[in-house]
């Protein structure tokens, strides 16, 4: 069977990396070059979307990992 | 004249047919149906058509205008892509349960009264659990019987409304419900149940990742989505959706993120999706009515498409835990591709599907000036991309080597999954053929350079979060609890009460009647006397035993005494120890039952 190891090798996932890191100051600098349409006051701020979307996560996945403790069980829980 | 029939009987009458083929045949005919339906579709006018006189009331079949056309366009494409998907399926019940569940769905899309409309709901019902069935495991089994009950409920309260309604207005026409009566909420409760709306959601995520690795491309498509048709036709701008629209969708979020299971992942954000779909029912404006529409039609789609990847692993490697799966890209790199394609989709990235629906609902909330729902969509917009477009993919085809080596999928699941890729990008660059048959007219561009930006900051900078806290995402062995707690473990206590006091008693109530009672009776009636006494020196045993508890000496010889003697009684009876004079006892006895006799005349 044939198989691919692209994402195997470090070598390609530091270029990944490196593009990843890339778009991310891209989408932030566009954010000088476009004159946004403003619906709410926050809309102003450069790079806000990139903050809210990035602070959204990081609540869900604690919020997550908090109710976490409370409702998992093992696998067996019902049997 | 009609050239057309009602697009549930094509369906219907087709899957009833579907036995008389074999082999080959078979294929063809399978894949032939819903090329008969889309043209059937083409040929449908608009107006109500096929009403049929039963018992003088009028029952409406062809119920046709933009928004059911809409459902119905989008339910025979899918229906198309899963049974392509579906063809080297052995079992043909399974077949025939897709067909009829895909029938009566489009039946419920053209029904014009409630009458027809609750007759499809619940071949529905009945159609859909085969396709978990035909899994033949006994978790299948039992999520089955649970997905079975719950939906007899959810159809019950649908009919008490439908009931009531038509009692208080005398017709039975379904359209849109302004007046806020218990025949409403009734009506609302049915609809909110198969739209899965916690807390009555429990049942998707507990059923459809136990169906056949096919029948969750059905399911995931039908049910809820035809919940949110008749949201749209009944429950327009009814503001209590917009609230248990954004619950839906950061409820579907935080469950995600919490599973292990692929498939479970895929079914909380069903509920993620339907959410923003609720949400633009509740808002009722023409540009969220659209919405919504779209949306249903994108996310049919996509999330079709990520329920055939998902099944796709199934199938060629028989796991569905994320712990158990891995590395997967190396060998089965088509599948990822769909995947993706899929992946992208949900998380409305630019140039797919679900960038040119989402953002109209988002759209519609920030025109009505629901800033606060338009804060929480767009958590739940970001959370999508978190647990959909990063973390199923992530977990399934990389992350760690599982050691699992297997291909692709067989060709005819390739080709379904590559139809339905095909679309979600059409749709994605293209949106125009999608926004001509929404209900409204259309004055939206999704591609602005705002939009656009926005979308990239919000899911790239979610992508960086995942990476980030990777570690806190690591899957664990262990399943999450949901209402359905209550009715799983509360059904464990009514049969524990069913199983032990109350048939422990129903078993022995011959045996405590016919022979424990009369035997006592008897061994009483030998020797009465003796009886009272040991009764008398019982009490007062016990009361010597409390004093006992107290102080050690206090009639310390007085309790022995008495001990000793009632070990003698019960051991002579029915003689006695000590010949007492029964006429003393016996004087004492009637002395206190004409007492009682007294005092009773004298009360009365």
């Amino acid at each position: 069977m044939r198989e691919i190891n692209y994402f195997d090798k470090p070598k390609n996932i530091r270029k990944l990396k490196i593009l990843f890191y890339s778009s991310l100051a891209l989408v932030v600098l566009m954010d000088l070059f476009f004159q946004r349409h403003v619906r709410f006051s926050w809309d102003r701020i450069p790079g806000i979307y990139a903050l809210y979307g990035f602070v959204s996560c990081v609540l869900i996945i604690f919020f997550s990992k908090a109710l976490g403790i409370l409702i998992k069980r093992s696998e067996d829980y019902y049997d | 004249m009609i050239n057309w029939v009602p697009p549930a009987v094509i369906f219907i009458v087709g899957g009833l047919f579907t036995p008389l083929f074999k082999g080959r045949v078979r294929k063809a005919y399978l894949m032939i149906v819903p090329f008969v339906a889309f043209i059937n579709l083409l040929l449908m006018s608009e107006g109500t058509n096929w009403v049929v006189n039963f018992l003088g009331y009028e029952l409406i079949f062809g119920k046709v205008d933009k928004l059911s056309m809409v459902f119905g366009y989008i339910f025979v494409i899918m229906g198309f892509s899963g049974i392509l998907y579906a063809l080297n399926v052995e079992n043909i019940g399974e077949h025939m349960a897709a067909f009829f569940y895909i029938g009566s769905a489009l039946g419920v899309v053209f029904s014009g009264d409630y009458f027809s409309l609750f007759v499809f709901w619940e071949i529905m019902a009945f159609a859909s659990v085969l396709l978990i069935w035909y899994r033949k495991r006994k978790a299948s089994l039992s999520a089955g019987f649970r997905y079975i009950l719950v939906h007899i409920v959810g159809g019950l309260c649908l009919l008490g409304g439908i009931i009531l309604h038509f009692v208080s207005t005398g017709s039975i026409e379904f359209g849109s419900i302004a007046e806020k009566t218990l025949a409403s909420y009734l009506i609302l409760i049915g609809f909110l149940l198969n739209a899965a709306v916690p807390p009555l959601s429990a049942w998707l995520p507990d059923a459809y990742p136990e169906s056949t690795y096919s029948g969750g491309v059905f399911l995931s498509a039908f049910t809820t989505k035809t919940a949110v048709y008749v949201l749209l036709r009944a429950f327009v701008g009814w503001e209590l959706l917009i609230y248990l629209g954004t619950i839906m969708t950061l409820y579907g979020i935080v469950y995600a993120i919490l599973e292990n299971d692929m498939r479970r992942i895929l079914a909380y954000s069903i509920i993620n999706q339907v959410g923003f779909m609720v949400v633009g029912a509740g808002i009722g404006t023409q540009m969220a009515i659209n919405g919504a529409a779209a949306h249903a039609f994108t996310h049919i789609l996509y999330k079709g498409l990520l329920w055939m990847s998902a099944g796709s692993v199934l199938y060629m490697t028989g796991k569905s835990k994320c712990t158990d799966l891995g590395g997967l890209y190396r060998t089965m790199p088509l599948t990822l591709i769909f995947c993706m394609v899929g992946a992208l989709s949900i998380s409305a990235f630019p140039l797919f599907s679900g960038f040119v629906s989402k953002s109209m609902t988002i759209e519609a909330a920030v025109e009505e000036h629901l800033t606060f729902i338009w804060i929480l969509l767009m958590v739940a917009s970001a959370g999508v991309f978190l647990h959909a477009g990063i973390k199923f993919p992530y977990f399934v085809f990389f992350a760690k080597d599982s050691g699992i080596r297997v291909r692709d999928p067989p060709v005819n699941m390739l080709l379904a999954m590559g139809f339905v890729s095909f679309l979600c990008i059409f749709l994605g660059v293209y949106p125009k053929p999608l926004y001509n048959i929404l209900p409204y007219p259309v004055d939206y561009a999704p591609y602005t350079a705002d939009h656009i930006i926005e979308t990239l900051q919000l899911l790239l900078f979610s992508a960086l979060a995942f990476f980030i806290f990777l570690g806190y995402l690591k899957r664990t062995e262990t399943i999450t609890l949901d209402t359905d707690w209550f009715y799983r473990t509360g059904a464990k206590a009514f049969l524990w009460f069913v199983n032990y006091p109350l048939s422990t008693f129903s078993a022995r109530i011959g045996e405590i009647f016919f022979k424990t009672l009369p035997s006592a009776l008897g061994k009483i009636g030998r020797n009465p006397v003796a009886v009272v006494q040991i009764l008398i020196d019982e009490i007062y045993l016990t009361f010597l035993k409390a004093v006992h508890h107290f102080s050690r000496t206090f009639l310390r010889r007085e309790w022995i005494e008495v001990k000793r003697r009632l070990a003698k009684e019960r051991k002579v009876y029915p003689r006695e120890v000590v010949r007492r004079s029964p006429i003393g006892t016996a004087v004492l006895l009637i002395t206190l039952f004409l007492f009682i006799y007294l005092l009773d005349l004298v009360v009365i």
